[in-house]
This record gives C-alpha cells, structure tokens and sequence, in this order.
C-alpha cells in the first residue's frame, strides 16, 4: 500500500480527532479574526438601527436546540440592540421545542440589559426589562403557516392569552396592537420551513417587511428571496450571527466562535485536498 | 456564565457528561451513546406532548368547552362548535382499526382541502410569479459602476442569474438531444447547478462546525464556572468519573481487539 493508498483509506477517526484537537486549542488560544460584515446582514442592522423609540418588531424564535448554536447568538445580538434602542419586542416561536429557547434568551437578556454598557462609542443605561411593557412573549402554538395567517388578522386570534397565561388586552403593550400592521418589521430566525411559511403567508399575504436568520445549511436556499426583495435582509449560520455582532459592537459567542471556525474549515479543505490528491494519483497509477 | 448554585452546577455538569456521551460515537456506537440517544428522544417526545397539550389542547378546545355544568358534560358550552373539530380529531383515531379506518378519510380530506385552498394562490404568487419576475427584471445596466461587479444590481448578477436559471432548468430538457449548442447550454447549466451545491455545502460545513463549536464553549463554561465557583473537588470528581467510564471502553476495545487478532492467528 503506497501513501496515496494511505490517503485514500484513513481512518475517519483521525479526521474526527484532529478537527476536535484543532477546535479545543483554538478556543483556549484566545485571538481574534477580522470579520467582514455582508450588505444582506447590514440591511438587517441599518433597518433596526433607525428604528424610533417605542416600535415594535417582531422576533420568531423558530427553532430547537439543535440550532441553538447558530441561531442562539442571532437572537440575542438582534433583541440586545432591539432593546438598547428602546424598542419593544413581540416574541413567539413556532417550533415546538422553541419556548425553552425564547424563555432562556428573554431570562440572559433580562440579566443583560441591567448593566450599562457601551456599542459603537454610544453608552446605554442599564434597565430592567418588564414583561407586557418592553416586550410581551406570545408562547406556541402548532401549525406555523395556520397560526401567521391568523396573526395577520390578530393576534388574539391564535394567542388569547400570553406565554405566562395573561390575557393579551391587558398587557400594556399589546394596547392598540392588531395584527402586523403595528409592527414593523418581522424578523424570523429560523431553523426549518417556518422561514417558508412566513414569506408565503407573512410577507407574501401581509406585506410585512421581512428578514430571515437561519442556520448554515438553509442559507444558500433562501437568496433567492433576497434577490426578488421578499426578504431585506439574511443572515446564514453562525457566520451571519458574528456579522450582526460586528455591527451592534456586541462581541459574543459568535464572533468568539469564528476564530475556531477558521482553522476547522481549514483543516477540512487540507483534507479534501489530500482525498482528492490520493484519488487522483492512484487511479493514475492504475492506468499506468 | 456567571456564579451557580450546586443545583445548576449538577444539571449543568449532567449536560457536558451527555455531550461526552455523544461525541464518543465518533469512535463508535457504544452503550453510552445509545443512553444519552435515548434520553434525547424520550425527553423530546414527553416535552412535545405536554407543549402541545398546554398550547394546543387544553386551551384552544377544552377551556372553550368546559365553561359549563361539569354533569352536562360540554352540552351546555357557550361555545358548542368546538365539538366538531374535537369530533374530527377523534375520528383521526380510527386509523388503528382495519374495519373503521375509512372514517379518518374525512377529516383528512377536510384538512387538506383547507389546507389546499390557502396554500395554492399564495404559494403560486410566491414562490412561482415573484421569483419568476425577479429572475427576469429589467438589466439595468446603469447601476453596473456603482456597484460591486456581482452585487444585485450590478446588471451582471441579473444576466447571470438570467442565464444560469435558463441554462440549469435545460438541463432537466430531455425532449431535445443534448447536441450542438444545447450541450454548451446544459453544460453552463450543470456548472451553475455545481456552483449551487458548493454552496449549500459550504454552509453546511459551516453549520456543523457551529455545532461542534457551540458545544466546547459550553464545555468551556463549564469548566471554568466548576473550578472558579462551585467546587474543584467537585470537579475533579466529574473528571475522574468521565476518565474511568471512557478508560473501561478503551480497556474493552484493547481485550476485543487482541482476541480478534488471536482468532485470525
């Protein structure tokens, strides 16, 4: 057996224990990466950023936490500069396992906002978030494509009550808040086909202006949208993630996760290139 | 992560065992593996049914139903036509028995004919009419020096996105041979195709890694928080659990492979 053999034949092990070796050192070496921002993610950041105090938008926490990786760090960079700007958020999730995931981001962006802090040269006071007032949580419910349709007419109609069981009439914030026209923007993150249903039956039946968040492997699926201006803005992966951390100046688990990215595509390329390279040769040996 | 109670500490020390647990079947399938598989699974499934009973359920047709006399059952409701969905939900039932399963056809096929009548008209405007008009917009080619040379808008991005539309659905053309100038075409249509799936691999690449990523920063945290602000003892206690139960395997493995070696001998 030649070494082109050897290429070809390595134990997949090897490549499992080098890409972890390489991810753990990387991630206690602590550097840092230049991050360069995409127009599809800033479109997202400049339409939040020139928000007035006081709007609404709307966050869907469509996902399970088998994309709290990638889609975790979105939510939080995204209802962080939501919330230093003042804006009030609606959450809801349309996952089922998705409660879990919005209540946890709610809880560290309580415990957050109470620090003052400083992005882009500007200092935020710290505060305390109050449920019904700076943001209202709507809970799930099954059916994605059945329940945005009905929130298009109002949000009562498939959410009576909030998450926590309050009726949403006496909730402050839901004063005077119908249906999507009340709100701004829907910004939905994604990690299945809820991104579907809401530029079908949101954007598509409401004309609500709407931006994805999705995970890695949906993003190259979902430009289409983009390019006909049904979706202003996108943010594929962990990749998109660290980009709106970038601009919100809010360096978290994502931008710290790109370094580590990094050398573990890295080591895959250098990895495709030697299968390929022990492919090529031996199959030229035979000829031979 | 910040300061945790012992409480946390456990559940959070249960978390980074499971994920050890997982990860150990890069080696291979194994019996603490296929624990924390099932673990995932059940608890999936009981979290799912106890969501859906509280958001689905409970209040959208029995808090509906039951706001009468307890012994009138839901006769009395101020909202009676909730039975008929309770009534086609039941019906769903049916289709564990070979002699009444036909029953469950009928709210099938409400079901999808509702569905049907929303989907249609909005997805055809969508996903068909929408992307077919923004595949064919106007080039406008006076935005080309403006922009980055493949940024929407350029002129170029539309033309190629013209062309790689046309090219990679003639592909797909089977009702003239692929000859001539229709292979050059179905050629380019392939290498748009091959671009397309690059992509989505790479991605995919990307969102794996985050995976793996996101799980060493929680491992991270973890082992930072244990040793700083719980208990090292504690820690080292986890440590030498993890490092005997992993150890057994590797011992395992060794006496497996020997006597395999011994047999082929």
């Amino acid at each position: 057996m030649n070494i082109f053999d050897r290429m070809m034949s390595l134990d997949r092990r090897w490549v499992f224990l080098i890409l972890a070796l390489v991810c753990v050192i990387t991630y206690v070496w602590p550097f840092s990466i230049p991050i360069r921002t995409t127009h599809e993610v800033e479109s997202i950041y400049n339409y939040v950023d020139t928000l007035k105090e006081n709007d609404i938008i709307f966050l869907g926490i469509d996902y399970d936490p088998n994309a709290l990786a990638e889609l975790h760090p979105m939510a939080y960079a995204i209802a962080e500069h939501a919330f230093r700007k003042k804006l009030r958020i609606i959450f809801v999730t349309l996952s089922q396992n998705g409660p879990g995931m919005a209540d946890q981001a709610i809880r560290d962006l309580t415990d957050s906002l109470r620090q003052d802090k400083v992005y882009n040269g500007v200092e935020y006071k710290g505060r305390d978030l109050v449920n019904g007032v700076d943001y209202v949580f709507l809970g799930y419910k099954p059916y994605p494509g059945l329940v945005i349709l009905g929130m298009g007419q109002n949000f009562r109609i498939p959410f009576p009550t909030d998450y926590y069981g309050t009726p949403l009439d006496s909730l402050p914030l839901m004063k005077g808040v119908l249906n999507y026209d009340q709100v701004k923007c829907v910004i939905d993150l994604a990690a299945g086909n809820v991104a579907d249903m809401w530029v079908v039956y949101g954007a598509g039946r409401y004309n609500v202006p709407l931006a994805l968040g999705m995970t890695g492997v949906m993003g190259a699926d979902y430009y289409p949208y983009l390019n006909s201006g049904q979706v202003f803005g996108l943010m594929g992966g962990l990749l998109g993630a660290a980009q709106y951390e970038k601009l919100s100046d809010n360096s978290g688990p994502a931008i710290d996760g790109m370094r580590i990215q990094l050398y573990a595509h890295i080591i895959i390329i250098l990895f495709i290139l030697m299968g390929n390279i022990g492919f090529l040769m031996s199959r030229r040996e035979k000829r031979v | 992560m910040e300061a945790m109670s012992m409480g946390t500490f456990i559940w959070t020390t249960l978390g980074a065992f499971l994920t050890l647990c997982i990860f150990s079947f890069l080696y291979q399938d194994n019996p603490f593996y296929k624990l924390a598989e099932h673990l995932v699974v059940g608890v999936s499934a009981g979290y799912f049914v106890i969501i859906l009973w509280h958001n689905g359920l409970q209040p959208n047709l029995f808090d509906r139903l039951n706001d009468g006399n307890w012994y009138l059952l839901w006769l009395d409701s101020s909202k009676p036509w909730y039975m008929i969905p309770a009534i086609l939900g039941v019906m769903m039932w049916t289709r564990f028995s070979r002699k009444w399963s036909w029953i469950s056809r009928w709210p099938i096929a409400l079901y999808m004919g509702i569905a049907t009548g929303v989907a249609v008209p909005l997805e055809m405007k969508n996903r068909v009419n929408v992307q077919l008009y923004s595949t064919m917009k106007d080039i406008e080619w006076g935005s080309f020096l403006g922009n980055g040379l493949l940024d929407g808008g350029s002129g170029l991005a539309e033309l190629i996105i013209f062309l790689g539309t046309v090219s990679a659905l003639f592909y797909f053309f089977f009702s003239k041979e692929h000859t001539g100038v229709f292979k050059g075409v179905a050629r380019f249509g392939i290498w748009i195709l091959m671009i397309g799936f690059g992509a989505s691999f790479g991605y995919t690449v990307m969102g794996r890694i985050s995976l793996f990523v996101q799980r060493i920063q929680y491992l991270g945290d973890w082992t930072k928080v244990a040793w700083d602000d719980v208990s090292s003892g504690a820690f080292i206690v986890f440590w030498f659990i993890v490092i005997t139960i992993f150890g057994i395997l590797a011992f395992y493995e060794i006496i497996r492979f020997v006597n395999k070696r011994g047999t082929q001998a």
